[in-house]
């Protein structure tokens, strides 16, 4: 068939390369230890890094105090105030995690937020896996957001009514990035759809959209929708203060997830939007089932990447007083007796947040990997 | 253009004089910007008729040819499609479009869906037909463009020529009245050109009326009823393959075909 001639004896069986070539010694000579140079940096560097991690470990769990004393309702901190901060003092959130994960919420009531996280993380695995990615999907999100919404407010089926300025914590923090993402993600696609329309209006008017939400920062836009945006209402007319900045977080959102699905778009070849067109497709069938498709999974990864940077962004409502996941951390240290133990609080806080982005992070690799499968040989 | 096809003699002609022409374009001009791409072209186009459009690089063939099913409007003059006229009617385009295939230089297969989903897309949401049927008639058209084994596959697993038949069949599954093809060997390798015009070869013989922008003078003289030769947005000449290609009368077309020819 060919004429090319490979020089290999007939019935030589293919040899592998010398252990010394191939393993985890030859990796390490490779790559950590090749010259003295090499070797010098490889040995600084691995100092140092053990010295930290011991550092951390004394910090965070052998020196750690994991609880103290209450009398008559006033925590003992004594021991912990003694370590001078040789040690973490993880009874502060041994103490005051139901108030960071809940807020001001009732005490008693405090199920019911639990179980609102419960289901906003079930709702994040069963979204995440394909077999569900079809009509079920709508059922299935507005019947939980429903029960959330039933929880969380109370007043029928037996359960009190809690009024929303006593919500707080992690609850807030998932309710404003959940709804955030999922609203700003369509009109994100509308918007990026918009500023490639033929008809000028819609462009104009999508390209001005964008344009002032990027030029402005979220802080002032959250500052204008709790202070500003009332004034614009009728007398008495009052939209609730977590609606107007959850509707701040969805046009910010919204107009930097557009300029991501725009970059898919124009990533596009022109041949596919020949195609569809030279078989008679029409708009919203070429838009639906080949533009959109290739193009949201050419940029997933700073699709994901917009979406984990609105996740930490939400805390940002702070400065409205809104009670999120941070604004109750940084509130149950206010208390005289828990106050200076800020570190324990931060990383307790910090790791929550790290837990959810490093999910959505690693799932995107997956998805990543599984939807562009096709383009594989 | 090495893999001129041996198909020995002509294959029957079906033009059909006594239907309306399927294509007329009227005095049809073209400007990009400034750039006047398309000067004064008339063309008429029987039913049934096969013409192969040639000139160099840069005259306007695929430009016409994607002026004919509105990829490209067109500024000045007519064009009618099965009757229809091209304008900015939505509905009337709609309908042209169904009835005009279309097969690219570089396929434009859409590579998210496998072969079998690339060819029963526009049958299933253009053509209402149901999905067990389009299916059916997709691996019909597979099977006549030989490549019924790769239904499931996803197109970057072919080679380029079983791509470009698989666009050909997916064309085909909207069962077109008019196949428009625009260079559709000029992305293959060499050893691959030929199984696509076979593929041509036998969509020819079965009467369908063609427009394709080609340099394969051998498929031209297989299957052609007429060359057209453009050259800078004007056709220039037009006739039988053996007129045109033995009796060249313009200079024009004498420089091209001496180019073409050396390029062998
Ligand atoms: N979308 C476009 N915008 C501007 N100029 C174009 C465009 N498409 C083609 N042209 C120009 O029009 C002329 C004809 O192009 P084309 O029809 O592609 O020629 P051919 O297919 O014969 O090689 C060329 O000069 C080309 O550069
Ligand atoms: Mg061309």
């Amino acid at each position: 068939m060919s004429d090319i001639t490979v020089n290999t004896p007939i019935g030589s069986e293919p040899r592998s390369a010398p252990i010394t070539a191939v393993g985890p010694i030859a990796w390490l000579r490779a790559n950590l230890f090749s010259g003295w140079l090499s070797t010098a940096v490889t040995l600084v560097i691995g100092y140092v890094l053990v010295r930290a991690v011991m550092g951390f470990v004394d910090w965070a769990f052998v020196n750690a105090i994991w609880s103290v004393p209450v009398t008559n309702g006033v925590a003992q901190t004594q021991a912990c105030r003694e370590l001078h901060g040789s040690g973490a003092c993880w009874a502060v959130v041994t103490e005051k995690h139901r108030f960071m994960l809940f807020g001001t919420y009732p005490y008693e009531q405090h199920w019911r937020p639990a179980l609102v996280c419960i289901l906003f993380v079930a709702l994040y695995i069963v979204s995440s896996l394909r077999r569900f990615w079809n009509w079920r999907l709508i059922p299935i999100w507005t019947v939980t957001l429903t029960a959330i919404g039933v929880l969380m407010w109370g007043g029928i089926f037996g359960l009190p009514y809690v009024p929303q300025e006593r919500w707080g914590g992690l609850p807030i923090t998932l309710i404003l990035a959940t709804f955030g993402l999922a609203f700003a993600f369509p009109l994100s696609v509308l918007v990026a759809l918009g500023r490639r329309s033929s008809l000028p209006a819609i462009k104009v008017l999508c390209v001005l959209y964008v344009e002032l939400i990027r030029g402005v920062p979220l802080i002032s836009l959250l500052f204008m929708a709790s202070v500003m945006f009332p004034l614009f209402l009728p007398e008495g007319m009052n939209i609730d203060k977590l609606l107007r900045a959850q509707i701040a977080i969805i046009l910010f959102a919204g107009a930097y997830l557009a300029e991501v699905v725009r970059a898919g778009l124009q990533a596009l070849p022109k041949g596919q939007y020949e195609a569809a067109d030279a078989m008679g497709l029409s708009y919203w069938q070429k838009t639906g089932f080949i533009i959109l498709p290739q193009a949201l999974r050419l940029v997933i990864p700073p699709l994901v990447n917009t979406f984990i940077g609105f996740f930490k962004d939400t805390s940002l409502v702070l400065i409205i007083g809104i009670f999120d996941l941070l604004t109750a951390g940084k509130t149950a240290i206010v208390e005289p007796s828990w106050q200076g133990f800020g570190v324990e609080v931060y990383v307790f806080v910090g790791l929550i947040y790290l837990v959810f982005c490093f999910a959505m992070s690693k799932y995107s690799q997956g998805l990543e990997a599984e939807l562009n499968r096709h383009r594989r040989r | 253009m090495s893999a001129a096809i041996e198909t020995p003699g002509f294959i029957a002609s079906a033009v059909r004089t006594d239907a309306p022409p399927a294509i007329v374009l009227d005095k049809v001009n073209k400007w990009f910007g400034a750039l006047h791409v398309l000067r004064d072209v008339d063309l008429q186009v029987a039913a049934g008729e096969r013409v192969v459009v040639c000139g160099p690089s840069g005259s306007g063939k695929s430009t016409m040819i994607r002026c004919i099913n509105r990829l490209e409007t067109h500024q000045e003059g007519h064009i009618l499609v099965d009757g229809i006229e091209l304008s900015d009617d939505v509905r009337a385009l709609g309908a042209i479009r169904r009835e005009v295939g279309m097969v690219f230089q570089s396929f434009n297969l859409f590579p998210h869906l496998s072969v079998l989903e690339n060819c029963t897309l526009a049958p299933i949401w253009v053509r209402k037909m149901p999905k067990k049927d389009a299916e059916e008639l997709a691996m019909e058209y597979l099977t006549r463009v030989k490549i019924p084994e790769q239904a499931k596959k996803y197109p970057g697993q072919l080679s380029g020529g079983q791509q470009q038949r698989v666009a050909i069949a997916r064309a085909l599954c909207m069962k077109p009245k008019i196949m428009l093809f625009d260079e559709p060997t000029s992305a293959l390798d060499p050893e691959m050109i030929k199984e696509v015009l076979d593929t041509m070869v036998m969509l020819a013989g079965t009467g369908m009326t063609m427009i394709v922008v080609t340099h394969e003078m051998g498929f031209a003289r297989t299957v052609a009823d007429r060359v057209v030769f453009m050259d800078r947005g004007e056709v220039v000449e037009v006739g039988t393959p053996t007129q045109v290609f033995n009796d060249p009368k313009t200079d024009r077309l004498k420089l091209f075909l001496s180019q073409i020819l050396r390029g062998h």
